[in-house]
């Protein structure tokens, strides 16, 4: 094959390692989100909202024979907890589209990076402020006599990592060959809310008829749910739960699912503009 | 193989077409090392479209596109990891600073740590901006913005630098700056540069340069070359019946004329003499007369007929 030796030797590796490019771009993510005070207020503030109007609207009398837990405020919050996840992890990604209208994604494109190392910056930057924003959201657990020790905010910021990790990657295959951020948004709701409902997020699996039960089974943030509801309530958690690390494989299983779905995307070449 | 008829770039019936639109035509040409081409043609010649598959974004529809040997559609990595691309739209991160966006850059091409650094200094230093190094890209003028671009498509030390229209939307200062850095680049470094433009001026500055008009190849060659192709000088004639006119004028003198914007137009050896002919010939017909070398305007209107538009750009795959 053809080599050409009069190029000046370049000190780039034969295959660019793909953490590299993985961790400049998460970085990348993380320096953009700080520098633009919206945003920063956004993330921190809109938990403490959110559980201001949920917390105010229904008090703590609400009782409920089939939460398992004591009412369902506390059910709840673990439902809310997935919910600012799901948001926040998915809409990150939406700087994807940013990214292609503005040139910059077809610079990372035409470098020599494993598309995959690509993927992983991209999704981990979006996991990462997702993550925080959930477990921000945990400082109000304590208010409604939620008491975790560090064991139990271990398994809570690992099982919110995971979730976030999946939807962001959700997030980027959506993302990837969109053109507007309106078609972004019509096809996320077209999928956010009814993955979200059916999570048990809003009423338990073992309540659901026959048919619905199916669905929350084969959705799989139901299993982030249960892994959650698990965590923060041991002992009172649903009966039809599988194992908590059952759950947690399960939800494993899916991000892995969908991180290699996002590569297959973004390693697709074809004789269309790519971007 | 390096060395004698070694190509930074070689076309070898290069086709690719949009759906039933076509953008590119059996384009076959060759680029050598060390060597500054320009791409020069109108929206929608097939420019940008070429551009696209030389940089790995796109596979073409048909023949091969060889990046110092390799192809750009079975070997992208090997072809990534030798051109440095810097596109028209703006890639640099606007809310990054200067060094940041060239060490994120970097990090994608594999480099780190001290050496990374150290070629960051260099870079920002060549393209004048190290006194900025710490300003947020979006404090930066346009034309200062346009030069991180450059230092980032430069960061990997590329054998093959690609820009597309790289002055789009710079003074003319700036634009003098960027072709003399090119030009230096390419004496210094021996880095072979295409620019896709739309320009004639900014062809002109080039070693050799290729007109694309629909997706064809329709002239090659040093602007040198092109222009004396034309015969001698060429004449605009101002009048208020051209087409007449230009007929009149064929019929008298046995010389091919044609009808641009409303003037006469045609090509002729020592024009000034002619001048005097032709306005004896048609008294009171001609109302302004122009007398002009050759330009690369010239040679594209010869190949195609018409003028090289320059309309506000285009998506070419619209």
């Amino acid at each position: 094959m053809a080599q050409a030796a009069a190029i000046p030797a370049l000190r780039t590796e034969s295959n660019v390692n793909p953490f590299l490019p993985a961790f400049t771009l998460w970085w990348r993510e993380v320096v953009r989100f700080y520098r633009q005070p919206a945003r920063v207020a956004g993330v921190v503030l809109s938990p403490l909202v959110f559980w201001a109007v949920i917390g105010a609207g229904f008090g703590s009398s609400l009782q409920s024979s089939t939460t398992g837990t004591s009412n369902f405020l506390q059910y709840f919050f673990a439902g809310a907890l997935l919910m600012i996840v799901l948001f926040t992890s998915i809409f990150t990604m939406m700087s994807v589209i940013e990214d292609r209208n503005e040139g910059f994604l077809l610079s990372v494109m035409v470098a020599p990076v494993h598309r995959s190392g690509i993927v992983l910056g991209k999704v981990l930057g979006g996991t990462t402020l997702s993550t925080i924003q959930g477990l921000l959201f945990l400082v109000f657990a304590p208010l409604i006599g939620i008491r975790l020790g560090p064991e139990q905010l271990l398994l809570v910021a690992l099982i919110t990592f995971l979730v976030a990790f999946a939807l962001t990657a959700l997030g980027f295959v959506i993302a990837w060959r969109m053109q507007s951020a309106q078609g972004f948004h019509a096809v996320i709701n077209l999928f956010l809310i009814p993955l979200w409902m059916l999570s048990g997020a809003l009423f338990p699996i073992s309540g659901a008829n026959h048919w619905l039960k199916l669905l929350m089974r084969a959705n799989p943030l139901s299993y982030g749910m249960e892994a959650l509801l698990q965590t923060l309530f041991p002992g009172s958690a649903p009966a039809t739960a599988l194992p908590l690390w059952s759950s947690i494989a399960v939800l494993s299983g899916f991000a892995a699912i969908v991180f290699v779905a996002g590569f297959i995307v973004a390693n697709r070449r074809g004789t269309l503009p790519a971007a | 193989m390096s060395g004698r008829g070694s190509a930074a770039i070689r076309l070898e019936n290069l086709s690719h077409s949009y759906g039933k639109r076509t953008a590119l035509k059996n384009v076959s040409f060759e680029i050598a090392e060390g060597e500054i081409f320009a791409l020069l043609g109108p929206n929608g010649s097939g420019k940008t479209t070429l551009f696209r598959i030389l940089s790995t974004l796109m596979l073409p529809g048909g023949g091969r596109a060889l990046i110092s040997g390799f192809d750009a559609a079975n070997q992208p990595a090997q072809v990534r990891r030798r051109i440095g691309v810097v596109f028209q739209a703006r890639s640099v991160d606007i809310k990054l600073t200067a060094v940041e966006n060239l060490w994120h850059q970097g990090h994608l091409y594999g480099l780190r740590g001290r050496e990374l650094k150290a070629r960051v200094r260099l870079m920002l230093e060549r393209v004048g901006l190290a006194d900025r190094a710490q300003d947020r890209v979006e404090t930066l003028s346009g034309g200062m913005q346009r030069r991180v671009e450059l230092a980032k498509g430069l960061i990997h030390r590329p054998a093959v630098l690609l820009l597309d229209e790289p002055t789009t939307g710079l003074d003319p200062g700036a634009r003098r700056d960027l072709w003399q850095y090119l030009h230096e680049l390419r004496t210094q470094e021996g880095v072979s540069i295409i620019v896709t433009t739309h320009l004639m001026e900014e062809a002109e500055r080039c070693d050799r340069l290729a007109i694309l008009n629909l997706g064809e190849v329709v002239a090659l060659g040093t602007p040198a070359e092109l222009c004396s192709q034309i015969g001698g000088d060429v004449l605009m004639l101002g009048t208020t019946d051209a087409s007449n006119l230009a007929q009149a004028i064929q019929q008298e003198f046995r010389i091919a004329t044609s009808v641009l914007d409303g003037k006469v137009r045609l090509e002729r050896k020592d024009g000034h003499k002619f001048v005097t002919q032709v306005m004896e010939a048609f008294p009171g017909r001609i109302d302004s007369i122009s007398v002009s070398k050759p330009n690369l305007e010239d040679v594209f209107i010869a190949r195609t007929g018409h003028r090289l538009w320059t309309e506000p750009e285009q998506m070419e795959n619209d």
